[in-house]
């Protein structure tokens, strides 16, 4: 039942956009028909998916598919594909709704049409993917995604810096997709089959669990973009449209985490090293992804970093359920899949509510720069609520979601101390204190984005003019806002879902759900938000009803002592961010242009700037390729330019081909 | 019966003395400076003072000025709640209440550092950086001093890592402990932004930390911020003490005099440290909250080597 | 009394932090000074049973250590007009990160190493090397040539620390010999650092390349 409905909803989903298609470009209905298949499509999606959690059973579909060789058509919901379909088809649904607005066709008459067609592909590649149960056609769905997000990227292709953008894009997902090839190939000659199965440890050659695991890690990381395979994510999501980059970043590069989970969950005995690696990536990724953002100047570039820091907490949960596996201990097990998983939805639900409030401002302002920007909590209320809901939920606060997944790792690391007896591996537990230099940071940075966009006063005259963005846009971050409260406070309605997704991903473990209840005190994590949500309300009040019957000025900010402030003079985002950059110099590499000293009274202006540009990219992979470029300029030597010369190379080659056969 | 006398006995010192831990500290510094000082009770005369004062709000701030100072007060409390202050549990207690206590204290800073921004003044925005930044490093030291706790008790609950068992692992692991006291107490020293972090007692706004971000509220809101500060003491402090001096004597008309007893050595501690030193420069704290961190960490890897 | 010399090592580890992370001379002359002092009772406390002559030494070593040599650095610094900033070529904050790594690194290998029954548990190893790698760290890393005399010393009290162990082996007369060359050392390094000043008018080590023709 699940399956069909899943199928349905990707029927609907592929032909969401195409149906739009036939309506002409000037008119706005195709719009409302793309939206209205698209959010079909998805309550469809969303009902399968209920479907299987009420029910508990799968019925997988099984068809042959001839035209290729050792290919099926075979699909099946379980706990795992469960868990990455619902923040599919809902970010899918609400990121349709609120193109309605931000990118209407009135507007947008050219791109428009194109826009709404790859967002549906891409949901319908997306949802192949995970429930895909054949290699083949898991590579399809994967191609498919890969390809409709590329699209989607270069929406606005008239910018240059967005089909550079674009191109790099490109260049990741398709090493990524021959990564994934060889994981097939080996996958297939240790198993016999193309059919994701668990793998028989008896059949495993020596060393073909490894390259299976290395091969998944390079393939699968560079989607999700772990820290050093990371070059593609930021420009990327900052060239996307806001709901396309909400997309991106709350649900399409979780594919390559449900690839990691999924095949970690078929490689039986994975050694302590592996859950170390994973563990180590996690950390790396966490904390530099952090202190990346920290110095950007883009707010979505800056999101597109807390993405790589949210994937390395993921990455740190699963690492460490890894490590609960090699060494047997059942409660670390539970607690890093179950965490990990559970911040998975969290990060689609805050990141998106993120990016749908970036794209909201961007909508009102034109313009990315957050040092640009302020005050804008005052023409835009909502958005500036919306986006302080998510900033408090990512920093992984109390009383919101972000909190409920990053305790459950907490609990998971402290527990890989053990105690005096009992296997432990206890250096895994130096990641708690990296979690929290992460969670400190994420403070700092969007103390910093808040402050700087929604507080003061406007810096420019771009924000001095800002709108509050139309409901269509405003409603669908209503939703996800308030999903990251039903979580935050209700954590123990998801835990016989993660219970599921944790037997799932080691049949081994029947009630993980109920041991998850048990390792975590789940029903505390309501208590401890509910009495906070109460201190809140009743202390805020009090304050109201003190201010209220005591006396209240207006006045200006103290400038002490200087009566000429200007807006100009407010903390910018950048000297926020300075003290941080200066501790993170050793990997960020900021880059400043200063004036030289200049005398006592500035005759001419001057400027400062500065920017933390991609390390990895700027130092390793481009020069790389540029070597590589070099290496290889010889073949030149070929390019002749000439069709008579093109003629003759195919001729010389028929000789050869004639002559070898 | 035992546990609701217990709890409100808690919460009843919890609430009243941390304003006397300002005093102390004050006490102690004019007794070093050789002047008679203000009265030990002075910071309760002055949040009665500013809880009935009017206010003064720029014209610039949104509601989140306003909130700032409610979070920052209520995450303090309920924390405070947290921590296990005699040989008994506190309150509250469940495994990773200490998980809680840290985010509670983070939450507190986010809408603290929030409001300041909110102002839209350069010296406040500056506070608000300093805060964040040197957190940052903070919240590792803290969490590596719970490793070592977690480690020696077997307990993932603030109750059992700070309990009486404590005391049974200064002799074995006393390397370890000490190493986390130590580092703790500079946490304390930078979290609640006292010398050689930050001097509250500065005249120059270019050169504080928080004391400049707050600069804008007034009136009760102000008062609460004083009080959430003094509560934010008072935790760090009662850490302190469970860690350095984990005396079970298993009577609570004992326990209670010896915990109170010990908060305030540490309050005298704090305002000999303060008389004592200068303020370090500004680019110079980092220095010393990482050494902080390799403190702890060098604690954590003695235990588990 | 063993069990007192695990706090104690400990203490003489942070001092080697001390070392790398403050930025006053003067500070750093005092840490070291301490831990000198510290290092000067340690064979007391591991070796109970020594004598009168023992306790002779422990006095010569604590007044070394602790008072004459730094006095005499200081007397140095205020002849010589050396300012009070380290002046480090490595920041603060990476040279106290390195020293932590070398450290661990330490600590990690020391298990590694066969020692005698009666030491495997203590500290004795771990620290006495750190001090060493904290004493090449403000030998390569700081410019001026005080520091590198701070910097011989800590690496002598590192191979003090080390020599603890083959006190019942070889009681104190590599010891002495060590202690003396040092104090000779010291000794003319602090003329020279004198007549550097005079010359040159600054004793930053860089300018000593100027002599390399």
């Amino acid at each position: 039942m699940s399956e069909v409905l899943v199928l349905w909803a990707i029927a609907l989903a592929a032909s969401s956009g195409a149906l739009g298609m036939l309506f002409r470009r000037t008119s706005t209905s195709g719009q409302w028909v793309s939206m209205l298949l698209a959010v079909l499509g998805a309550c469809l999606g969303l009902g399968g998916v209920g479907v299987f959690w009420t029910t508990g059973d799968s019925q997988p579909i099984v068809r042959a598919w001839p035209a290729i060789r050792g290919a099926e058509f075979s699909v099946a919901v379980d706990g795992l594909s469960a868990v990455f379909l619902l923040p599919i088809f809902l970010v899918s649904m609400l990121g349709s709704v609120y193109g309605l607005g931000y990118w209407k066709q009135a507007e947008h008459a050219m791109s428009g049409r194109k826009l709404r067609l790859f967002f549906g592909t891409l949901t319908a590649g997306m949802a192949m993917v995970v429930i895909a149960r054949n290699s083949i056609l898991f590579l399809f769905g994967w191609e498919i995604m890969a390809l409709a997000a590329f699209f989607l990227v270069t929406t606005e292709e008239h910018d240059k810096a967005v089909r550079e953008a674009g191109w790099l894009y490109l260049v990741a997902t398709h090493v990524a997709t021959l990564c994934l090839f060889g994981l097939f190939a080996v996958l297939r000659a240790a198993n016999g089959s193309f059919a994701l199965a668990p793998l028989d440890p008896d059949r495993l050659a020596p060393g073909m669990a490894t390259a299976i695991f290395v091969l998944a890690l390079v393939g699968f990381g560079l989607k999700a973009g772990i820290m050093p395979l990371h070059v593609w994510l930021p420009s990327a999501h900052a060239a996307a449209p806001s709901h396309v980059s909400a997309i991106m970043s709350g649900v399409f590069i979780k594919m390559g985490i449900y690839g990691l989970v999924r095949v970690t969950s078929l490689l039986p005995n994975p050694p302590l090293e592996w859950g170390g690696v994973v563990l180590g990536l996690g950390v790396v990724s966490g904390v530099l992804g952090v202190a990346f953002a920290i110095g950007q100047h883009d707010v979505k570039r800056l999101l597109a970093y807390h993405s790589i820091e949210n994937i390395g907490i993921i990455v740190m949960g699963l690492g460490l359920a890894l490590i609960g596996r090699s060494l047997g201990r059942a409660d670390l097990v539970v607690l890093g899949i179950a965490g990990g998983l559970l911040h998975v939805w969290n990060h689609a639900l805050f990141k998106a509510l993120l990016f749908l409030s970036a794209g909201s401002v961007i909508h009102a302002v034109h313009t990315r720069e957050i040092d640009h920007l302020g005050g804008l909590a005052k023409p835009m209320p909502w958005t500036a609520l919306c986006f302080l809901i998510g900033a408090v939920a990512i920093c992984g606060l109390p009383p919101l979601n972000g909190f409920v997944s990053e305790f459950l790792i907490y609990l998971g690391l402290f527990r890989t101390l053990g105690n005096r007896e009992g296997t432990s591996f206890a250096e895994a537990a130096l990641a708690a204190p990296a979690l929290a230099l992460i969670g400190a940071l994420a403070v700092a940075c969007f103390v910093k984005v808040y402050g700087a966009v929604f507080l003061g006063t406007a810096r420019s005259d771009h924000a001095r003019h800002a709108h509050e963005s139309p409901p269509t846009m405003i409603a669908p971050m209503g939703v996800l806002a308030a999903c990251c409260f039903v979580i935050g406070l209700g954590p123990l309605l998801v835990a016989p879902i993660l219970g599921q997704a944790v037997s799932a991903w080691d049949p081994g473990l029947k009630d993980a759900g109920p041991c998850l209840i048990a390792l975590a005190p789940l029903g505390w994590i309501t208590v401890m938000g509910l009495l906070l949500t109460a201190g809140l309300f009743v202390v805020g009040v009090l304050l109201g009803l003190r201010l209220r019957y005591s006396i209240v000025e207006k006045g200006d900010t103290w400038g002490c002592g200087y009566i000429a402030p200007t807006p100009r003079m407010q903390y910018t985002s950048s000297s926020f961010a300075q003290m941080v950059v200066g501790l993170f110099a050793w990997a960020l590499r900021p880059r400043s242009r200063r004036p030289k000293a200049l005398p006592l009274f500035p005759q001419k202006k001057t400027d400062f700037h500065s920017q933390v540009p991609d390390t990895v990219l700027d130092e390793v992979v481009l020069p790389v390729f540029r070597f590589g470029g070099r290496l290889f300029s010889w073949f030149r030597v070929f390019q002749r330019g000439s069709i008579q010369t093109y003629l003759l190379y195919i001729f010389i080659a028929l000789i050869i081909l004639l002559l070898w056969c | 019966m035992d546990a609701i006398l217990h709890n409100t006995v808690h919460v009843l010192l919890a609430l009243t003395l941390p304003p006397l831990l300002l005093g102390v500290i004050t006490k102690t510094k004019a007794l070093f400076a050789g002047r008679v000082g203000p009265p030990v009770l002075q910071p309760y005369y002055d949040l009665i003072k500013l809880f009935r004062k009017g206010s003064v709000f720029s014209t610039t701030t949104t509601w989140v000025f306003r909130a700032g100072p409610v979070v920052g007060l209520v995450t303090a409390v309920i924390a405070v709640l947290l921590v296990p202050l005699t040989n008994s549990t506190a309150p509250i207690s469940f495994t990773g209440d200490l998980i809680l206590l840290a985010y509670l204290l983070g939450l507190g800073r986010f809408f603290t550092a929030s409001a300041a921004l909110d102002t839209g003044s350069a010296f406040e925005g500056m506070g608000a950086a300093r805060e964040v930044t040197f957190a940052c490093l903070a919240e590792p030291a803290l969490f590596l001093g719970l490793l070592v706790l977690a480690k020696l008790s077997g307990s993932l609950q603030l109750a059992g890592m700070l309990g009486g068992s404590l005391a049974s692992h200064w002799p074995s692991a006393g390397a370890s402990l000490a190493l986390v006291l130590l580092s703790w107490f500079i946490v304390l020293l930078a979290e609640n932004c006292r010398i050689p972090f930050d001097d509250p007692n500065t005249h120059l706004e270019l050169t504080m930390i928080h004391e400049v971000m707050v600069l804008d509220h007034s009136g009760p809101a102000f008062g609460m911020i004083l009080y959430g500060a003094a509560l934010k003491l008072f935790i760090f402090g009662a850490l302190i003490v469970r860690l350095a001096f984990p005396l079970v004597t298993g009577l609570p008309w004992l326990d209670w005099p010896i915990f109170v007893g010990g908060i305030l050595v540490v309050a005298v501690a704090i305002g000999v440290v303060e008389s004592t030193m200068a303020r370090l420069r500004l680019t110079h704290v980092p220095v010393l909250l990482v050494a902080a961190c390799l403190l702890s960490a060098f604690g954590v890897i003695l235990l588990v080597r | 009394m063993i069990q007192i010399l695990d706090p104690l090592l400990i203490v003489v580890l942070a001092l080697n932090f001390v070392a790398l992370g403050v930025s006053r001379i003067r500070s750093v002359i005092n840490a070291v000074a301490l831990q000198g002092m510290l290092l000067g009772i340690f064979p007391l406390l591991v070796h109970p049973e020594l004598g009168l002559r023992g306790v002779l030494l422990i006095v010569v070593t604590v007044g070394l250590k602790g008072f004459a040599i730094p006095g005499f650095l200081v007397h140095a610094m205020r002849e010589a007009h050396i300012q009070h900033e380290v002046n480090p070529v490595v920041n603060y904050m990476s040279s106290l990160l390195l020293g932590a790594v070398g450290a661990g690194l330490v600590l990690v290998f020391s298990y590694t190493l066969p020692l005698a029954e009666q030491h495997s548990d203590l500290l004795i190893v771990p620290v006495s090397l750190s001090t060493v790698w904290t004493g090449f760290l403000l030998l390569t890393t700081r410019r001026k040539a005080i520091m590198q005399v701070v910097g011989y010393l800590l690496l002598e009290n590192g191979i003090f620390l080390f020599g603890l162990l083959l006190l019942e082996a070889m009681p104190f007369l590599v010891e002495m010999g060590v202690l003396l060359d040092l104090f000779t050392g010291v000794f003319v390094m602090g003329i020279i650092i004198h007549h550097i000043s005079r010359e040159f008018a600054s004793i930053s080590t860089e300018h000593l390349t100027e002599l390399k023709e």
